[in-house]
């Protein structure tokens, strides 16, 4: 007679008998032509190039914190403005309360300059007259403050 | 009386010979490579939304070759584009099957003649299934095409090559 263990052996026996069973009846009626292309990484038909494990920009993770805070914020807005006519004055300043928490955090941030990054210097290639296009000289990149001073003063 | 012999009245129990069993699953789920090359792709859209109703069919899009039976080529396939097309279609697995939709891909359609950007005709780059002619084909047209497919599929051996492979072998 079987014990209670005993039927659990016998599930994972027949379990494994059917995974066997199932995968050798594959084996035998499914096509199998593998070759180079069909073995590649599948990239949208791209040829692959370079490791899978790519460096990022540790600033981003600054970006990335700073979208998770605001993301949430989101969240807690959302359900709060569905019923906000039931919840009265101290829901809505609770919210405030919160928001300009956050907002302070944000000020305190721009401060510190976590947001500006250096720009690279472009080079814009230049058409000449009877040469053609030229690699042209590098131009600098106003920061985005300045360029819209700079419009301003127009 | 022998041990199968009259016992199931109920025909719960369909007796099927291997091939036919393979060839009724795979007409039955012609799941397509999901992507568009041109404006037939609009029109293969279409096919697949509502009205027209791709899945009454069990054709639904996969968006890896990988999971892919059938390619749509639907659209002008570019020099650039074609290249891509043959690695796409090498990297899906067996049995794979092509519908050429339009006449860009059937033949270069528009470009026939001055398109020094098109492949004139996809099956220059890999063996074709259905044809499906319009510029685009309308809904219905790329359904007969997939109802062709299916009729194809239904003559299917698993012992002999398919008319394409063995195409394929002589070039």
């Amino acid at each position: 007679m079987l014990t209670d263990f005993g039927y659990v052996l016998l599930f994972i026996v027949t379990g494994a008998i059917f995974v066997g069973v199932a995968l050798f009846v594959a084996k035998l009626i499914r096509p199998d032509r593998p070759n180079d292309i069909k073995l590649m990484t599948y990239e949208c038909g791209e040829v692959p190039f370079g490791d899978a494990r790519v460096q990022f920009n540790n600033r981003f993770y600054i970006i990335g914190l700073m979208f998770l805070i605001f993301e949430v914020e989101i969240l807690l807005l959302f359900p709060w403005a569905v019923v906000f006519k039931d919840i009265g004055w101290f829901a809505f300043a609770a919210m405030f309360v919160f928001v300009f928490l956050i907002f302070i955090g944000f000020i305190y941030e721009l401060g510190k300059g976590q947001l500006k990054w250096d720009l690279p210097i472009p080079v814009v290639p230049e058409y000449k007259e009877g040469v053609g296009v030229v690699e042209g000289k590098a131009q600098e990149i106003l920061p985005v403050e300045s360029q819209i001073t700079a419009k301003l003063n127009q | 009386m022998g041990m199968l012999d009259m016992k199931y009245r109920d025909s719960n129990i369909i007796v099927v010979s291997l091939e036919k069993a393979l060839n009724w699953a795979r007409k039955n789920s012609l799941w397509y490579e999901q992507f568009g090359l041109a404006c037939c792709a609009i029109e293969m859209m279409a096919t697949a939304a509502s009205r027209y109703d791709f899945d009454r069919f069990g054709i639904i899009p996969r968006s890896s070759p990988r999971q892919a039976d059938v390619m749509i080529v639907a659209g002008t396939v570019t020099l650039k584009m074609a290249s891509r097309i043959e690695r796409l279609y090498e990297q899906m697995s067996e049995p794979r099957y092509v519908i050429s939709m339009g006449s860009c891909s059937n033949c270069g359609g528009p470009y026939w003649e001055h398109g020094y950007h098109v492949l004139k005709g996809v099956d220059k780059v890999v063996p074709v299934d259905v044809y499906v002619p319009g510029c685009p084909p309308r809904p219905e047209a790329l359904l007969e095409g997939f109802l062709k497919l299916q009729e194809k599929i239904t003559g299917e051996t698993i012992i002999e090559k398919k008319e394409t492979e063995k195409k394929s072998d002589t070039a």
